[in-house]
């Protein structure tokens, strides 16, 4: 149980994907501008990581074994329409819930986040549960970096920035701010 | 019956500095900013997402006749994705400390949203010369912007061009440079110095050198007008900025 918090951990506030590993970082300038926005973005992302997880679980024990030159095609082809099915699936069964993630859905799947985490868990060997604790954590530290900026972007538009930054300039900047915050988070473990 | 006709030159130089992926359109910055800590690194990525850009663009533009419209986005995605595996074994192959440099972010050019944006927006609509133009262009750009990243990053925070030391013992790198938040303040700082740059090109020329005629009386008096005509904007504007914290507060 240790060590699968630690692989939590470790995913969410040490190896950011966002902040430390720069994977998705298209919905964090996009999709940064609002809070509420940012969280539904963050909870879609949750999803799709851990669906995510579970299949290239799956492919890795079942199929890529025989086929290791397959890996990379083989996962994005089986993510994309994975993704495609479950957004299908949620329209169906449930108006309200598609409508809060509808966008996001389709544009997750193009997102770094996702492939990064797929690929990352084969070289790291990890099994079923961690992958699992894996995705949870990768989300959860999405979540984090999304909401922190957005709440940042707030506060941005009713201050008074010169015109030259208005545009994703002083995003980047704060962006590099909040990144040296988390590199802090670096001696976690060591000690 | 295209949408809108353009020259062979303009679609290759478009992609290479007025639509420059990275520093105008800011797409594909998860390479951009990840693997950008040496000129090595910059390099090699330059050249695979080059390699990739330009055979996806041709093989694209040759089979648009073919691809129905309905899974044209996961044609284009396995068309991608076969180049990006060629490139990542040859990368393997040819130089394996900069492959293992790279680690996970070769595999990752699959979803580089620059290289499926110009499959959509341009070569599946136009013939094959003009999609490997587009592609050469873009990709140069791409290329442009990594070297400019790569180049501050490791002149900055290691003191050192391609390896070789440019500074005396006396330098003191910059480590944070070369960690990732380096990545987010040289983008960023490029990106702010491109907008002043842009910003300055647009404002209206004053005259920078006076006539022969008009003397020191003159001079002094029109420059004065315009300083204090100057200074007056922010002291106009500075009730109304603080307006909203005061009533925060």
């Amino acid at each position: 149980m240790g060590e699968l918090l630690l692989i939590f951990v470790s995913a969410m506030l040490v190896n950011n994907f966002t902040l430390v590993l720069f994977l998705g970082l298209c919905p964090f300038m996009g999709v940064s501008g609002k809070v509420g926005t940012a969280l539904r973005m963050g909870g879609a992302n949750v999803f799709v990581l851990t669906i995510t997880s579970l299949v290239a679980s799956f492919l890795n024990t079942f199929v890529l074994v025989h086929a290791p030159y397959l890996r990379l095609i083989s996962f994005i082809v089986v993510i994309a329409s994975l993704v495609q099915i479950v957004e299908m699936t949620i329209k169906k069964l449930s108006p309200a819930l598609f409508r809060e993630l509808g966008i996001f859905l389709p544009l997750i799947t193009t997102n770094c986040a996702i492939l990064g985490l797929a690929i990352f868990q084969t070289n790291r060997g990890y099994g079923l549960l961690e992958g699992l604790f894996f995705a949870l954590g990768a989300g959860a530290g999405l979540t984090l970096a999304l909401v922190l900026m957005a709440s940042i972007r707030e506060r941005i538009e009713l201050a008074d920035v010169p015109s030259v930054a208005r545009n994703m300039g002083l995003v980047l900047i704060v962006a590099g701010s909040l990144s040296l915050a988390f590199m802090g988070f670096a001696g976690l473990f060591s000690s | 019956m295209s949408p809108r006709a353009t020259t062979p030159s303009q679609d290759f130089f478009r992609g290479v500095w007025r639509e420059n992926p990275v520093l105008v359109q800011l797409l594909g910055l998860c390479p951009a900013l990840a693997v950008t800590n040496t000129v090595a690194n910059s390099l090699a990525m330059g050249i695979a997402t080059f390699f990739v850009m330009l055979g996806s663009s041709i093989l694209v533009s040759t089979l648009k006749r073919f691809i129905p419209g309905e899974v044209r986005i996961s044609a284009y995605i396995l068309i991608i994705a076969t180049f990006v595996t060629i490139a990542d074994m040859v990368l393997a192959a040819v130089v394996p400390e900069i492959h293992k440099a790279l680690g996970a972010f070769i595999a990752l050019i699959v979803v580089n949203c620059m290289i499926l944006g110009r499959q959509e927006s341009f070569a599946s609509k136009r013939p094959v010369g003009r999609a490997a133009l587009d592609a050469i262009g873009t990709g140069t750009g791409f290329m442009i912007a990594l070297l400019l990243m790569g180049g501050v990053r490791e002149v900055l925070g290691n003191g050192t061009f391609l390896g070789v030391p440019l500074f005396g013992d006396a330098f003191e790198p910059w480590i944070v440079m070369i960690l990732p938040p380096g990545g987010f303040f040289t983008l960023g700082l490029l990106l702010l110095g491109l907008a002043w740059w842009e910003e300055r090109k647009t404002e209206p020329v004053h005259p920078r050198s006076w006539p022969h005629g008009v003397t020191d009386q003159v001079r002094t008096g029109a420059t004065f007008g315009a300083a204090s005509s100057g200074f007056g904007v922010p002291d106009s504007a500075g009730p109304g900025s603080t307006g909203p914290e005061v009533g925060h507060g």
